[in-house]
């Protein structure tokens, strides 16, 4: 607590000019140039001397440096020489200095380095043969330029023993191979928000823990497996099931919650082995959240993997062309007509499949594209003719510029978990001061609670105030304002979108500059984005019909009772989860890591996920299955190719194939949107408190619904169920 | 007897360093000067030199009793002065830091007055290092006890030198009467208005603090004593950022030690060039030393700077328990300096300089002194268990390397270690000394250098006694005799030369 006082104090006081932190992001400077190995190097003034001499190619080994976190300074590994310095100096903790000369490669700076060597492994055990860290682990990899090539620890007293901790059903620990680097201490404290990890003990009983015996709870725990350098912390769910290096690997982009994260999807054969992060600075930084890194084994249970048919109360394996036959027979006997046809799409569908089965109910002569939100099937309140009305507009990156932020009826923290992190980066380091109107949540950042309804909004946003946070944010420089998605699914969505669109409108010079994008909705499923771009969203006449053949594209979420006895039913995803229940058919469909798909992130970033595994049985690539069910109905869509596909996509909305950028909306476009929601007509806000619309971080999706690990983590985080003391008492004692 | 022998003895020594010194300040020389100037004698120290007059508390350590004695007399006078006046003053008297490092402490003091200071919003603190935790050191102890307001006045001065807006005065947890005391003394000091708003009448403010540790060598370290003032856990920061820009709570932030705070006031009041009076050049001043071990009489003493070694124990400890012959080695400065052997005793003089000479340090004026019974071994094998106990274990070297020295020394001490180990020992405690974030590595690492520098043959025949009792050793202790003969032994275990190769061929 102090600490956080101290580094408030300081963000307030000294401002960016903190000296301590060579790591974060701050304007750049003047660039400085210095000579390393005889080389001249050119960086921003501030850097780290280890990121120099990285620059300049030379490779400084290291194990508690990393880039994305604070220094400390205490694995002495990366010893460089500095002229004019008597001793060598750790080339993570001193900024590089204009005209200095640096040596990486010197007899004392291998010297050194092999010393400390020397000391990391004298302690650690020599068991990498049953290791998971073994082929990339650091310790090994630099033990073998710097290890020498037998010990010279004989000491009767034996190695350092320490007794293993258990974190909960993600993090294994090793904690004899621990060599006090503290990367994860750094982590959970300024990333992930769990201050209660950290060393006791000293000098050589120092040891890495939560303190008193308790599980590590936090949704971005998984983050700290990657940052071990050694075999320390390693992943329980993936504990001895293979080797890095028999892994294919591929990049893909996250579905599990709207940010897109980018992943690197580790697959062997026809199974995901595990999911890692992939760097992408602009969403996730380093960082994927725990259901992204570990739902993954629900790809392996409660999948479809043929098609079924609906015989009486049982579902009966198929053929593909009796499947689509039946289908047919099914449409046409149900007598639907125009917008009697209804689509729903779900949380996981990807831009193809979406923009196919649009097209496919188009021509059927229908308008009743829904979605299986809360009020999906009726037309949304914030109109989604302009993008920035449903689009994270200030982008996720820049957020961080952001010095204060009021969060209308959303948890950033389960609804987006990665942008929570960032959230918690400006708090401890910019002083960011933050606001909520809604449910209170666990948060890791300290924030106001200005009210639970949308009468708090109307409330908060017409008055104001003059003491807290009122005053904070009457003065900031710049705003954010985040709606979350689930305002929008409340009878009281206008109302709100209305308040807003007045107050930003009103405060146009702070909210809307060219630099600065202060109004921002926060998406939580990863196919809302691209449905909202394509239109996938009933006109209000279709939204008063009562349909008669429904199609349920991913639809888990759906509403039992906005689907009639005797409609028809085709249920077409990936697994047997809540929707498939409905349908009269269901189609196997593929998951995210089994094809090459379009992603519109929050932002409106549209990013490629690619095919990492084959689906599994006879299910197919989504947009294939409402092209092939096209030809039987009688409604051939005009594409035969996904190259097609995309170019259809690229008529409807050019975005959608430009991947990897945002096309940021003007500040003009945003307050015509703006403009729009705030004369449209509403019933006044009520006062009903806003809900939070995830209960249980770990199972919002057919994919982590079906897996054993987020299970095991709903029990242990959500349910607070988690049998301490799960460590392996015979394994460990098979060490001593 | 032993004391005139004592001088005589040191007399070449001395006469030689003040050449050096004198050759250099006179370049020419007409014919006419034909001697020397007068070899000048240091130590000796009279009584109205003291600066801690009440250093065996015999008298009151309150208010009164401090006035009494001189302190807080003219002080608004002193602050009136301002900043430069206070920070030239401290430069002239050439005072160095106390605390063992012996940094200048003007120029320490000036840092904090970097030009534009004025414009920085930050508060800015004193931080006065009063966790005296070094193994034979006890001087802060006997000022905070008998000389309080020199501290608190000590605070002052220095604080309105680098313009500071309150003193931290962090004290080891273990001294509770002294905590008492100095308490007292910021009580007293408030009630009179001599610190806290309008200090003195001066029209500066200035507030004091204690702050009672919990009994952590490292928290001794500055930067890891900023860290437990903040409530964290005593471990060294990174440098840089150096305290007198980043902290404590983020501010600049000055660490100095009981003693070099204390002295300040006296200083200001007599004058930078009284205090230079004492010691040799660029080691002036008096200094208070504590003497412990096997003396007739340990005692904490004020003397002054370059005092012989040998006149400090013969005149105010009574001389070596058995006489000077008696003599086996002192550590002149607290465990963490290097001993030296007798030789060396009867040459060097108490100040920073001539003891860097000798390949020792000044340290803390911690003399230790170990007579002939001593087992210096042992000795130095226990300051590696208190290394060992205190490191922090925050990086690699110090964590690590200190357990190995201890293991290897507390092997030494029976015995049980191959000759060839006792190289293998020094090698550690080079990849410790100069690799580490703080100066404890260094600490660790130099009395097992200086133990092996002066008292090797020492340790060896210890090794060699062991071996002719218990046959050959292997590396890491065990015995030759314990290792199973039936497979080979590893050529790294120092044992293959002596194996047996009959025995294994036998059934």
């Amino acid at each position: 607590m102090l600490r956080r006082i101290a580094q408030k104090n300081l963000a307030r006081v000294a401002g960016p000019s903190r000296a301590r932190l060579l790591s974060t992001t701050a304007p750049r400077q003047a660039d400085i140039t210095l000579t390393i190995d005889g080389k001249e190097v050119s960086v921003p003034q501030g850097t780290a001397l280890i990121q120099a001499c990285e620059k300049a190619g030379a490779a400084v080994p290291r194990f508690c440096y990393h880039d994305r976190l604070a220094i400390a300074g205490n694995c002495r590994m990366c010893l460089v020489e500095v002229e004019r310095s008597p001793k060598p100096v750790a080339s993570c903790a001193m900024p590089a200095m204009p005209g200095s000369k640096v040596f990486t490669n010197t007899p004392l700076v291998h010297k050194a380095r092999e010393g400390v060597m020397e000391f990391l492994l004298a302690n650690h055990p020599l068991d990498c043969p049953i290791c998971d860290q073994g082929g990339e682990c650091d310790l090994q990899d630099q033990s073998m330029r710097y290890g020498s090539d037998r010990t010279r620890f004989h000491e009767i007293t034996g190695k350092r023993a320490v007794e293993n901790k258990d974190l909960g059903p993600i993090v294994k620990t090793s904690m004899n191979r621990c060599i006090q680097c503290t990367r994860c201490v750094r982590f959970a404290n300024d990333v992930a928000g769990v201050e209660d990890l950290g060393t006791t003990g000293r000098g050589n009983d120092l040891q890495i823990g939560m303190y008193i015996e308790k599980t590590m709870d936090s949704e971005m725990s998984g983050n700290i497996i990657d940052l071990c350098p050694v075999g320390a912390l390693t992943s329980k769910p993936y504990a001895f099931q293979a080797r890095p290096w028999e892994l294919k690997k591929t990049e893909s982009v996250d579905v599990l919650d709207a940010l897109g994260s980018n992943i690197r999807v580790d697959s062997r054969g026809v199974q995901v082995m595990r999911v890692q992060p992939k760097i992408n600075d602009e969403i996730n930084e380093e960082w994927i959240s725990d259901k992204t890194r570990y739902a993954y084994d629900g790809l392996k249970y409660q999948r479809l993997t043929t098609p079924l048919v609906r015989e009486g109360n049982r579902f009966v394996p198929a053929s593909w062309e009796t499947a689509m036959e039946t289908i047919r027979h099914g449409y046409l006997n149900s007598g639907a007509r125009g917008d009697q046809v209804k689509a729903v799409a779900g949380a996981l569908a990807d831009t193809e499949a979406l923009v196919a089965l649009k097209d496919l109910v188009n021509r059927l002569g229908s308008e009743n594209t829904t979605l299986d939100s809360k009020l999906g099937d009726v037309p949304p309140a914030q109109s989604v003719d302009i993008r920035s009305n449903y689009l994270f507009n200030t982008s996720i990156e820049n957020v961080e510029d952001a010095d204060a932020i009021l969060l209308i009826g959303t948890n950033p923290r389960h609804e987006a978990a990665i942008l929570n992190s960032r959230f918690r980066k400006q708090y401890l380091h910019r002083g960011t001061e933050f606001a909520v109107i809604g449910e209170k949540f666990d948060s890791t950042f300290e924030y106001e609670h200005l009210g639970t309804s949308p009468k708090d909004v109307e409330a908060f946003l017409s008055k104001g105030g003059n003491k807290g946070f009122g005053k904070i944010w009457k003065e900031a420089k710049k705003p954010l304002l985040i709606v979350g998605s689930a305002v929008t699914e409340t009878k009281d969505g206008a109302a709100v979108l209305k308040a807003v669109g007045k107050h930003v409108l009103d405060n146009g010079n702070k909210f809307l500059t060219p630099e600065w994008n202060g109004f921002s909705v926060l998406q939580r499923a990863a196919s809302r984005a691209a449905a909202y771009d394509i239109g996938f969203t009933p006109s209000s006449s279709a939204s008063s019909t009562q349909p008669k053949f429904v199609y349920l594209l991913n639809a888990d979420d759906v509403d039992p009772s906005s689907i009639p006895e005797d409609a028809f039913v085709v249920y077409q995803g990936h697994h047997g989860d809540h929707g498939a229940q409905f349908a009269d058919v269901c189609l196997p469909a593929a998951a995210y890591t089994e094809k090459s798909a379009t992603w519109v992130n929050t932002e409106g970033r549209s990013q490629m996920g690619r095919t990492a595994v084959p689906p599994p049985g006879a299910s197919r690539e989504d947009w294939k299955i409402i092209r092939a069910l096209s030809e039987v109905i009688g409604q051939p869509l005009p594409y035969d190719e996904t190259i097609q596909l995309r170019q259809r996509m690229f008529d409807i909305s050019p975005t959608l194939v430009r991947y990897d950028t945002v096309e940021r909306p003007s500040p003009e476009v945003i307050k015509t949107g703006l403009t729009h929601l705030s004369s449209a007509q509403s019933q006044a806000a009520s006062s009903e408190p806003f809900k939070k619309p995830i209960t249980d971080f770990y199972r919002t999706d057919p994919i982590s619904r079906a897996s054993v690990t987020m299970a095991d983590c709903s029990k242990a985080f959500t349910k607070k169920d988690y049998p301490l003391g799960n460590v392996d008492e015979k394994a460990q004692a098979s060490y001593a | 007897m032993i004391r005139s022998r004592a001088i005589t003895r040191s007399l070449p020594s001395l006469s030689s360093a003040s050449k050096a010194s004198s050759s250099s300040r006179i370049a020419v020389r007409s014919l006419a000067t034909v001697s020397d100037p007068p070899v000048r004698h240091y130590g000796g120290l009279k009584d109205q030199d003291r600066i801690f007059t009440n250093l065996y508390c015999k008298h009151d350590h309150g208010l009164k009793g401090a006035q009494s004695r001189g302190d807080w007399h003219k002080t608004k006078e002193i602050i009136l002065k301002g900043d430069s006046w206070i920070i030239q003053t401290i430069k002239d008297s050439g005072l160095r830091g106390r605390g063992g490092a012996g940094f200048p402490s003007g120029l320490k003091w000036s840092f904090m007055n970097k030009p534009g200071w004025e414009k920085d919003p930050r508060p800015r603190y004193l931080v006065v290092n009063a966790d005296e935790g070094e193994p034979g050191t006890c001087k802060d102890r006997e000022i905070m006890r008998g000389d309080p307001h020199k501290l608190v006045e000590g605070c002052l001065v220095a604080g309105r030198g680098m313009n500071a807006n309150a003193a931290y005065i962090y004290i080891r947890g273990e001294f509770y009467q002294e905590a008492s005391h100095v308490q007292q003394a910021i009580d007293e000091a408030y009630k009179a208005g001599l610190i806290g708003k309008n200090a003195c009448g001066s029209g500066y403010d200035f507030d004091v603090y204690l702050h009672r540790g919990a009994g952590a060598y490292i928290c001794g370290e500055e930067t890891a004593l900023i860290e437990s003032i903040e409530g964290k856990q005593g471990k060294p920061r990174l440098k840089p950022p150096f305290p007198a820009d980043v902290g404590l709570f983020g501010c600049p932030t000055t660490v100095a030690n009981v003693e070099t705070v204390a002295v300040a006031p006296t200083i200001a009041r007599r004058g930078g060039a009284w205090f230079n009076s004492f010691g040799r050049d660029r080691n002036s001043g008096t200094k208070v030393y504590c003497i412990s071990g096997h003396v007739n009489n340990p005692c904490v003493v004020e003397e002054e700077m370059s005092i012989p070694l040998q006149e400090l124990l013969e005149k105010h400890c009574g001389g070596i328990r058995g006489g000077w012959n008696n003599l086996k080695g002192i550590i002149p400065g607290g465990c963490s300096v290097p001993v030296i052997p007798r030789e060396d005793c009867e040459k060097v003089l108490m100040d920073y300089d001539s003891l860097k000479d000798a390949q020792t340090s000044l340290g803390t004026g911690a003399v230790i002194v170990m007579d002939q019974t001593t087992d210096m071994i042992s000795a130095i094998a226990r300051f590696s268990k208190f290394y060992k106990h205190e490191s922090c274990g925050q990086c690699t070297p110090c964590r690590e390397g200190t357990t190995w020295m201890m293991n290897m020394m507390d092997r030494m001490v029976e015995g049980r270690a191959q000759e060839r180990e006792i190289d293998m020992l020094l090698e550690l405690t080079k990849q410790v000394e100069g690799h580490t974030i703080c100066a404890l590595g260094d600490a660790a690492a130099w009395p097992i250098q200086g133990l092996m520098r002066h008292f090797r043959p020492e340790v060896e025949a210890r090794l060699a006694a062991f071996h002719a009792k218990n046959g050959q050793t292997l590396f890491g202790g065990r015995l030759l005799s314990e290792a199973d003969m039936r497979y080979a032994l590893p050529d790294n275990l120092g044992g293959d030369a002596h194996r047996n190769i009959a025995q294994i061929s036998a059934p």
